[in-house]
C-alpha cells in the first residue's frame, strides 16, 4: 500500500513534464502523508490540519519547478510541509526554534513540534496568572534574568520580586498539579 | 475540499520549466549587475587606467577575491533557494577565499618596508571602501531577494545571509573597476567588510523578505 519514494518520484517527474494524471495520483498520495504528518503535530485541530494540507499542496504546485530531479522527492515535500508548519506556528504567535542543520528533516520536526507543544502549555499556564506575576515569572524563569534584573525591570524591590514569584509558582502548582501535591 | 483542490491543480497542468532556479537567479543577476555597473560608472567613474591596470597582478587578485565570494555565494544560494536546502558542504567553501587573501596579506606585510605598512592596510580609501561596496551591491541584493523569494527557500535567515554575501561579492567585483587600491591587506580588511555588510543585512531581512 505504501508507495515508495522512487515511485512518487516517477510520478513527480511525469507531472513536471505535464502529465495531469500522474500529478493527480501524486497529490492524492501526498495528501494522505501530509495529513498524517500534520495530524501528528497538531492533534488538537482537525481544521488546521486540513488547511495546512491544502496550503502545502498549493505550495508544492506553485514551487514545483524548485524540485531537483536528481534528488529524492519526499525530503523536498517534507521540507515544504515543515516550512508551512513553522509558518503556521509563527502566525499563531508562537516563537519556534528552527534547527540550523537537518539532515534528518522529518525526525527533527518531531522534536520541534514537541518544543512548540511545551511552549504552548507553558503559555497557557502562565495566562492563568495576573499580568504582573506573569511578567515576573517570564523574566525569571523563561528569560532567566537574575532577581536583581527582574526587580529593576518591574520597578520592585528584590524581596518583593522573590515573594511574588514564589506565590505565582505556588499558584501554578496548585492549579496544574492538582490538589494533594500542595505543600501547605 | 482537498479533493477539489487536487482536481483543480491537476487539470490543465502545464509542464514545469527545467532549470527554473538557475534561470531566475541568472535573470536577477543580469539586471542587478547592469544597475550596479551603471551606478559605479556614472557616479564614481571607472578607473582611468583600467586598461593598464589589467596588467597588474593586484587588480586580478582583488577581482578574484570578490569573484570568489560572488561564485561561492551563488553556489550556496542555488541550494538554499530550494526546500531541504542543506547547503553544508557548499558553505564550507566560504572559508577558502578568506584564508587565501589573509595569507597573501601577511606575506605582503612581512616583505614590505615599515614605512609602507600603513599604506598597504589603509590605502587612500579605507573609510569609504566598505560603504561603497555595500551601496554597489544594493541593486544586486534587491534583485536576488526578488529571485529567491519566488523560489522556495525554507531557511530564510541563512538564505538571506548568503543572498547578501553573493550580492556583496558581485558588488565588490563591480567596484574593482573603479577602486585603485593595491594592498592585499587593504582588500582582506575593507573589501571583506564591504561584502559582509550586505551579508548582515540579508541575514537580518531574510526572515521577513524571503517569506512566501
Amino acid at each position: 500500500m505504501e508507495t515508495s519514494d522512487a515511485e512518487l518520484k516517477v510520478l513527480m517527474i511525469a507531472a513536471l513534464d505535464g502529465d495531469g494524471g500522474a500529478y493527480r495520483a501524486l497529490l492524492g498520495d501526498l495528501r494522505l502523508r501530509l495529513a498524517a504528518y500534520f495530524g501528528q503535530r497538531l492533534r488538537r485541530d482537525p481544521d488546521d490540519v486540513e488547511d495546512l494540507v491544502q496550503d502545502t499542496l498549493i505550495a508544492i504546485h506553485t514551487r514545483r519547478a524548485t524540485y531537483d530531479r536528481g534528488q529524492s522527492l519526499t525530503p523536498w515535500v517534507y521540507a515544504i510541509a515543515r516550512y508551512k508548519l513553522i509558518d503556521h506556528y509563527r502566525r499563531s504567535g508562537r516563537r519556534v526554534f528552527v534547527p540550523l542543520d537537518d539532515a534528518a528533516g522529518e525526525l527533527r520536526v518531531a522534536d520541534q513540534s514537541a518544543v512548540a507543544d511545551a511552549r504552548r502549555d507553558v503559555e497557557k499556564a502562565l495566562a492563568s496568572l495576573p499580568k504582573r506575576t506573569r511578567a515576573l515569572l517570564r523574566d525569571l524563569k523563561i528569560d532567566e534574568l537574575s532577581v536583581a534584573e527582574t526587580a529593576a525591570r518591574a520597578g520592585m524591590s528584590e524581596g518583593a520580586v522573590k515573594v511574588a514569584a514564589h506565590r505565582g509558582l505556588r499558584a501554578l502548582i496548585d492549579r496544574f498539579a492538582g490538589p494533594g501535591t500542595s505543600h501547605d | 475540499m482537498t479533493e477539489e483542490l487536487i482536481d483543480h491543480l491537476s487539470r490543465d497542468l502545464r509542464p514545469a520549466r527545467k532549470g527554473a532556479v538557475a534561470g531566475r537567479l541568472a535573470a536577477a543577476l543580469v539586471v542587478g549587475l547592469a544597475v550596479a555597473l551603471a551606478g559605479v560608472a556614472l557616479s564614481l567613474g571607472l578607473r582611468p587606467d583600467l586598461a593598464r591596470a589589467t596588467a597588474d597582478r593586484m587588480f586580478w587578485m582583488k577581482l578574484a577575491y570578490a569573484g570568489a565570494y560572488a561564485a561561492v555565494g551563488l553556489f550556496c544560494v542555488e541550494r538554499l533557494a530550494r526546500p531541504v536546502g542543506a547547503a553544508g558542504s557548499r558553505l564550507r567553501w566560504l572559508v577558502a577565499p578568506a584564508l587565501v587573501i589573509v595569507l597573501i596579506a601577511i606575506l605582503q606585510l612581512a616583505r614590505a618596508p615599515a614605512a609602507q605598512v600603513r599604506h598597504l592596510v589603509m590605502g587612500d580609501s579605507a573609510m569609504i571602501c566598505p560603504w561603497i561596496i555595500a551601496a554597489t551591491s544594493a541593486p544586486l541584493l534587491i534583485a536576488l531577494i526578488w529571485a529567491v523569494r519566488g523560489l522556495a527557500p525554507t531557511r530564510l535567515r541563512l538564505a538571506g545571509a548568503l543572498v547578501g554575501l553573493t550580492a556583496g561579492g558581485f558588488g565588490a567585483v563591480i567596484y574593482c573597476l573603479h577602486c585603485p587600491e593595491v594592498g592585499a591587506p587593504f582588500v582582506a580588511i575593507w573589501y571583506s567588510l564591504g561584502i559582509l555588510l550586505p551579508c548582515a543585512i540579508g541575514a537580518l531581512a531574510g526572515p521577513r523578505l524571503l517569506r512566501w
